[in-house]
This record gives C-alpha cells, structure tokens and sequence, in this order.
C-alpha cells in the first residue's frame, strides 16, 4: 500500500533520486542547476521583485542567505548545536574583505581565502573554550560573540567605526564575465557555483566519518564520546567548516556592495538565517536551500505593500511553522519510522 | 589487567557525590556495586568511563593512573560502557549503532563482520532488527543494543549501568544470563545495579556503596546470605 502525500515533497525528491541511474542523476543534476542559472533572466516574469532590481535581489538577499544557511545548517543541523551569533564569521569575511581590498590592491579572489581563513580561525578561538558548553548555555556565548564583533567593528578606528568603509573593489572579470552593478548576472553566477561547491562539501563530509561522528553527537553527546569519537574535536572541526562558508559569504557579500557598515551585522542577520534553516528544514540541505530562497525573496516580492510587509512576512512564518513544525522539507525521522532500505549484515 | 580505584572523590559543583571509595575489580571477575538511589553508583561508573571529572584519587587501569585521560581515549584502553537509560542513538539504525562501537578502532574494517557476528549470536533479536532505527526498539532490545555496541569496542572491561532499569523480570533473568556469557568469554564486568538479587547472584564479589561511600565489601555469595543485607537490600525472605 503507498500512501501519497502530496505535502511530501521530500520524499517524492529522493525517490526520483534514488530510482535513477547515473547517466540519468548527472542529467538531472546538469538540468536543475542550468535553470537555476538560467533565473536571472526571468526578471520580466511574475517572479520580478517590485522596487528592488530583481537580478540583484537574487545575489542579495537571496544568493548569500542561501550559502549562509548552508554553513549554519553544518552546526545547528548536523551536529546540534545551537549557535545564535553566525553573523559574526560573515562580518570578519566582509571586513577582510574591505580592509584588504581598500588597502592591499589585492583582488576578491585573492582576498577569498584570507576571508575564510580569518572566519576559521575565530571560529576555532570561539569553538575551543566554548564548546564544552552545551544547549543553552553555548546559545548564549554564541549570542554574545556576534554582538562583540560588532561591537569591534563599531568602535574602531581601523574599521571607520559607523561610517563604515566605502569603495571597496568589485571583483574582477573572469574572462568575458564581467562583473557589473547594474547587471548582477555574473554576481548570481559565482554564488551558484560558491553554494554548489558548499553542497558538494556537506555531502560528502556527511557520508564520511565526520558525518557519522556529528551525527552521533547530536543524538546523544555523551554516548559519542563513549563511543571513542572526540566530541570536542569534530564539535570544533564542525564549528569551524560553518564559519568558513560565513566568511566566504562575507568575503563576496562586501565586494558586491561596494560598502559595508556595522549595522549590517546586528543579530538580527543571525536570527534570520537561523529561521531559514528551521523554516525550510533543519539539517536537510534541500529544505535550508529552499527556506533560505523563500525568506531571502519573500520579503523584497512584496515590498510594494511597504510597511504592511514584515507583518505577512512574519505571518507567513507563524503559518508555516504551524503546519509544517519541521520545516517545509524536513529531515527524515527515522526515530519515528521502520527503515525499509536494505542492509547488507 | 586490573582495574582499581583508589580514594576516589567527585564533586558536583560544591557537592560532593563520591566521598572516598576504594574499588578493585580483577581480571576476568564480575564486581558488582550495589545501593540506593543517590549512592553514587552511576557517578563511579561514568567517573571510570571518563564521563565525570576526578577531583582526587586515582583510577589505575592496566598499572597506569587514567584519571587525566580524555574518555574517548579510555576507549582505546580497553574500558567500554553501556550507559545508563541504554543512551543508544535512536535515530540510526541498530546496524549503525553497533558500528558506532567500532568508530575508534583502526583496523575496524576488517574486525567488522567477525564482531557483528559474536553481538548477533549473544542477541539474536538484533539480527533480527538489524536495519530498523535503534529508537523503535523495545526496552529490552534497546539494552542489547546498548551492551552489543558496546562490545564491539573489544573491550578489556565492561562497565554496565543497571542493565535491568525498567525491563520485565524475564528480560532481566536473559539480560544477566548474557552478561555471564560475556564474562565467560573473558571480558571483566563491573556492574552498577539496584536489582541486587540478580546482580549478587551473577557476581564474584560485590561492593555496597551508601552515600558515597563504601559500606561494605565482600564476596558476592556472602553478601546474599547476609541477614542486614538481605534486610536493607533484597526485602525480608527475598527469593525469586
């Protein structure tokens, strides 16, 4: 007997991904991310985006709430914990960014790497004494990390304080791409290829031994270190690979914007990225790459009702949530259900 | 191979749970520790496995002082625990469970199918539910996860926390029937248990601890003959 639920989208993807054969996924693969690439163009369409430019809405919010959620999705969804101050490794990744690229004359590129080691590297000066903490308690470290980043950036000189820093360089052109501000064409392709590239390193982390050890950890801490896995280590390592993609988004996000002041890093952009996640389904990719799409676009479709906008935005929310508690494709639960696939023993 | 405790104190914040206990646990034996809610059975048995902090004392396993040695690292010593309320992943399958067991070893590969044969042929019924996730099994079963995972570490010692919490009397009786089985395959048992008539049955020698202390030590036989034994621990004319 199969019972079709037409709301189980999750479900209806994977077969489909698990009923092809190779040549057939590659198709499929190919297919889906040349359509993807391919909606900058539908700005004519009624996907156009009122008000704001449509193409760039697709970098920003869009593109960069996407890859965001991806890294946040690495510590909140695989392994558990729950960190409320992501924003804090995007803002060292914009700051590298335009500290670097107003004074070193190197360029995006160049700077990338810089980005998300500097990301990394807070990500590991955080991770080491506060990842003993667990649950709430590292919720609030988290919380109070991301304010003190900002706070930094606020109150310094070398960071121009509230004025912020302009001028920051445009990335350069790769071949006959170019990159341009009032054509953010070749912007959207680079986070396509930047999220892919995310995707491909969540997918294969998962199915590998730190999968498995995140995963252990998140059911249960303490029966993963009686286990032999070194919780801290892999509770670091995850910590860490999240913070990278923070920074590269904020490494491309600064040279995007050309400008960049501490008011864009409030906890605001931690919370909402941590509502994509949950919204489109926490610790499933697929679901964070569509609650991201949708809470990123959502808002700037329906900025023709100006004020009126946060409150359908936030309704949508609380609706949602409502029907779908785990988010709009969630994760499979497999406490829940017998596992049908077979296992050779 | 010996596993013994010297001295042993663990706080809690300020308080202070184990007060001093001194436990030896020989090769190929099974110890018991016995006691009331509160006693510090579990807070001994997680302080060996390296779940809990020593504040002073030492844990000396192999001639060599353990107490600084991360818990994970206790793993690869030989010390493997089943932990209380059966603490298995429940939403991976028990086949993942049991190679979860294995995470640490090196050479796990080649020792996977051998050790998942030895835990299949102590517990069948896991054969049985081998591709079904750990959190749908029954209590029962649950705790042959929790001992076949955590045998499959090979362990030296096997440190059970009240393998017969919440299960149905036959369960209990097959659940010890298995861990003298273990035994018998030479690996050393230390069991924390409230059920003390089933755990002194199976024991060589047992320890009673008593709000962080130990009270008594003796062989196992002799504590279930004990007249203020049998009156604080197993209820007046206990058989079963």
């Amino acid at each position: 007997m199969k019972i079709r639920n037409y709301w189980n989208l999750r479900d209806w993807g994977a077969n489909l991904w698990e009923g092809a054969n190779r040549p057939k996924r590659v198709a499929i693969a190919l297919g889906s991310i040349f359509l993807v690439g391919l909606l900058p163009f539908a700005g004519a369409s009624f996907l156009a985006t009122p008000i704001a430019a449509y193409d760039a809405v697709l970098v920003y919010p869009v593109g960069v709430f996407v890859l965001m959620a991806l890294g946040l999705n690495i510590v909140v969804g695989k392994s558990g914990m729950l960190d409320l101050g992501y924003v804090a490794f995007f803002a060292i990744g914009a700051y590298t960014m335009a500290l670097m690229g107003t004074h070193t004359g190197l360029n995006t590129w160049e700077i990338m790497p810089f980005g998300i080691g500097f990301a990394m590297l807070a990500g590991v000066l955080l991770g080491l004494p506060t990842l003993r903490l667990r649950g709430d308690y590292l919720a609030i470290v988290t919380l109070g990390f991301g304010e003190i980043v900002r706070l930094v950036v606020l109150n310094s000189t070398w960071s121009k304080g509230p004025n912020g820093i302009a001028n920051i360089p445009m990335p350069p052109d790769i071949g006959p791409l170019k990159f341009k501000l009032d054509d953010q064409k070749v912007f959207f392709w680079v986070v396509v290829t930047m999220i892919l590239l995310t995707i491909w390193m969540i997918r294969r982390l998962s199915v590998r031994r730190p999968g498995r050890a995140w995963e252990a950890i998140r059911q249960d801490e303490d029966a993963a270190e009686l286990m032999g896995v070194p919780t801290l280590k892999y509770k670091i390592w995850s910590f860490t690979l999240g913070a990278a993609v923070g920074g590269a988004a904020g490494v491309l996000y600064a040279s995007k914007n050309l400008f960049i002041a501490p008011e864009m890093f409030t906890l605001n952009v931690s919370i909402l990225i941590l509502s994509c996640v949950v919204f489109g389904g926490i610790g499933n990719i697929w679901g964070v790459v569509v609650g991201a799409t949708i809470l990123g676009y959502l808002p700037d479709r329906i900025r023709f009702i100006s004020d009126a906008r946060l409150l359908v935005f936030g309704t949508v929310l609380v609706v949602v949530m409502n029907f779908r508690p785990d988010g709009l494709l969630p994760r499979k639960k497999r406490e829940k259900a017998i596992v049908k696939k077979e296992v050779n023993a | 191979m010996r596993l013994e405790i010297k001295d042993l104190h663990v706080h809690y914040g300020k308080i202070e749970a184990i007060k001093g206990i001194s436990v030896i646990v020989n090769e190929g034996e099974i110890v018991t520790l016995i006691g009331a809610n509160g006693a510090g059975k579990t807070t001994t048995l997680k302080t060996i496995s390296g779940l809990r902090k020593v504040s002073s004392g030492a844990i000396i396993f192999d001639g060599q002082d353990i107490s600084n040695v991360p818990a994970h690292e206790r793993v690869d010593l030989g010390i493997s625990q089943a932990p209380e309320g059966r603490g298995i992943f429940p939403g991976m399958t028990v086949l993942e469970n049991l190679e979860m067991g294995k995470f640490h070893r090196k050479n796990r590969k080649a020792e996977m199918s051998e050790d998942l044969d030895k835990v299949y042929t102590l517990f069948p019924r896991l054969k049985e539910r081998v591709a079904q996730a750990g959190g749908t099994l029954s209590g029962g079963e649950q705790q042959m996860l929790a001992i076949g995972r955590a045998l499959m570490s090979r362990p030296k010692v096997l440190l059970l926390d009240e393998p017969s919490m919440g299960l149905a009397p036959q369960m209990i009786a097959n659940i010890f029937r298995i861990i003298t089985e273990i035994n018998k395959t030479g690996v050393t048992i230390l069991l924390v248990e409230q059920n003390a008539q089933q755990a002194l049955q199976r024991a060589h020698r047992a320890y009673i601890l008593e709000t962080g202390n130990v009270v008594k030590e003796a062989k196992a036989s002799d504590l279930l003959n004990d007249p203020a034994v049998r009156e604080a621990y197993l209820g007046t004319g206990a058989h079963s």
